[in-house]
């Protein structure tokens, strides 16, 4: 078998504040495979960002090895690209700039690197706003576009950090089967946080339960549900039964708060 | 398209009556108070009086180069620092080391009184216009290199992230994200600090000038020339709206794209 894609072995974080030291990672080991779409879904505070962050190169873990493809990880690179919950455009470039954004700084030639944009745009549904700023986008738009300047870079893996968190529940269902239906096309890496469970069982491969602070992996629950999948999914028996089933190790955990 | 134009125009017109309003109010309660004699004309000059004396100031020969005068001298002076503190902050704002090295030294130096350091400007740069540029310089380079550094420091972090997951490095970011993203919190820095330059004008041409609005207004507070105090306040509140209107306009120009420009 080939190896996995993305590696991590025994990840631990803690931060040191006067004298104490909090545990925010423990213990962490996952391996994600080539062309999965992993989510991780946990209670908020259990330290999932912080865990996305040390896999984008942002944070450093305390202890333990994160690998992509055999390679340690230990700083922010264009082999994986990131999405952000919080708007993060460049709100002085065109939407086809900010997709041109990482092109731009390898040095792709213009028409080449105009010609990717283009194709993430349509990809994303905005043909039409290449020169639209990002003040006149809606946050589901600003979203589209920020997964658009994510994958034109070519990463070997996507990063999604809560990117539908803060929109609204219909705009977030709709960002939903958007994401599968690029997902279908693209077939890249993705490691996808949330602490919706919904949205954890509609897209993944395999959902990752994590616990409380600190966190650890609790358990990994694949979801053999077919592709192509989309919202209406969510009233399905097979979609409830998992759901149920990550429900209770969730509610387990805050029991015991 | 048609609806929304119709809005916006309505909205600036009912803007523009407000301001209109507010400032014939102003002369009309002036009016009222010196013409009536309610207040006495040594205390409070006549709206009449006061465009005499322009039209005296301009017969003097002394209007329009006084004007330009210290119009000059705090354009120079401020630019001075804007040219020291623009970079000066941005590093501050970045750099943990850049603050340790410079934001406590300008912490100090900002509370101290401009007017106290007069007498040591006069010592070492003489009495020439380059006094006077100092003055102005030192009223508002610490405040804007403070306000700078804020604004450099308030960039959101995200942003700078991002950049660096799409690959770009330090100085990429510094360049491509950090800068222009710190662009809409500059003009508005440099726009309230050309107004504080203004405001130290009269304590730059206190000691060792012969000309300049300042100067104008101090020689008038010693014959109690009490007209033409009020006609240079009138100039200098004059420039300071044009200043502002023209920044704001620059502000439209360079950073279209800023969430603050255009309206909701």
């Amino acid at each position: 078998m080939s190896q996995p894609k993305l590696v991590l072995q025994n990840v631990g974080k803690w931060f040191e504040s006067n004298r104490e030291s909090v545990e925010a990672l423990s213990d962490i080991n996952l391996e994600i495979e080539e062309n999965e779409l992993a989510v991780i879904v946990g209670p908020s505070g259990c330290g999932k960002s912080t865990l996305l962050n040390i896999v984008a190169g942002l944070e450093q873990a305390s202890c333990g090895v994160v690998r992509l493809n055999g390679r340690e990880i230990t700083a922010p690179g264009a082999d994986r690209g990131m999405v952000f919950q919080s708007y993060t455009l460049f709100p002085w470039l065109t939407v086809q700039q900010n997709v041109e954004f990482g092109l731009k700084i390898k040095g792709v030639h213009p028409e080449e690197r105009a010609r990717k944009a283009r194709h993430y745009i349509e990809l994303v549904g905005l043909t039409g706003f290449q020169d639209a700023l990002p003040k006149t986008l809606s946050g589901g738009m600003k979203q589209r576009v920020a997964i658009a300047r994510a994958l034109a870079n070519g990463p070997e893996m996507l990063l999604m950090d809560e990117p539908f968190g803060a929109l609204d529940a219909q705009t977030r269902s709709i960002m939903q089967d958007l994401l599968l239906s690029v997902w279908e096309k693209e077939r890249t890496t993705v490691l996808f946080i949330t602490h919706d469970i919904d949205e954890a069982v509609l897209l993944a491969d395999n959902v990752y339960v994590m616990s409380r602070r600190p966190g650890r992996i609790q358990a990994k629950i694949k979801v053999d549900i077919s592709r192509p999948r989309d919202h209406r999914l969510t009233v399905s028996r097979e979609f409830t039964e998992i759901k149920k089933e990550i429900m209770e190790m969730l509610w387990a955990e805050t029991a015991s708060v | 398209m048609s609806v929304k134009r119709t809005t916006m125009s309505s909205y600036f017109n009912g803007y523009k009556k407000l301001t209109l309003f507010t400032f014939l109010s102003i002369l009309i309660v002036w009016c009222a108070l010196s013409y009536s004699g309610a207040v006495k004309e040594v205390f409070l000059p006549t709206p009449g009086a006061v465009v005499k004396d322009f039209w005296q100031m301009h017969q003097e020969g002394i209007l329009i180069p006084y004007t330009l005068a210290s119009i000059y001298r705090v354009m120079v002076g401020w630019s001075m620092a804007v040219i020291v503190a623009v970079p000066i902050g941005m590093l501050i704002g970045t750099s943990k080391t850049a603050e340790a090295l410079f934001e406590p030294a300008i912490d100090f130096a900002r509370y101290l009184p401009v007017v106290a350091m007069v007498p040591l400007t006069l010592l070492y740069f003489g009495i020439g216009d380059l006094q006077k540029f100092i003055i102005i310089f030192l009223g508002t380079f610490f405040q804007l290199v403070l306000m700078i550094s804020d604004v450099a420091a308030n960039v959101p972090k995200d942003l700078l992230r991002a950049a660096a997951t799409l690959g770009s490095n330090k100085w990429q970011t510094y360049r491509l994200v950090l800068m222009p993203a710190s662009l809409p919190g500059i003009m508005d820095s440099l726009r309230i600090t050309v107004g504080w330059a203004w405001t130290y004008l009269v304590v730059a041409e206190l000691v060792a000038a012969n000309s300049g609005l300042g100067y104008m207004i101090l020689r008038a507070q010693r014959f109690l020339a009490i007209d033409r105090i009020f006609a240079g306040l009138v100039i200098i509140g004059l420039l300071g709206l044009i200043t502002d209107y023209f920044f704001k306009w620059l502000t439209n120009l360079i950073v279209p794209w800023s969430e603050k420009v255009g309206g909701q």
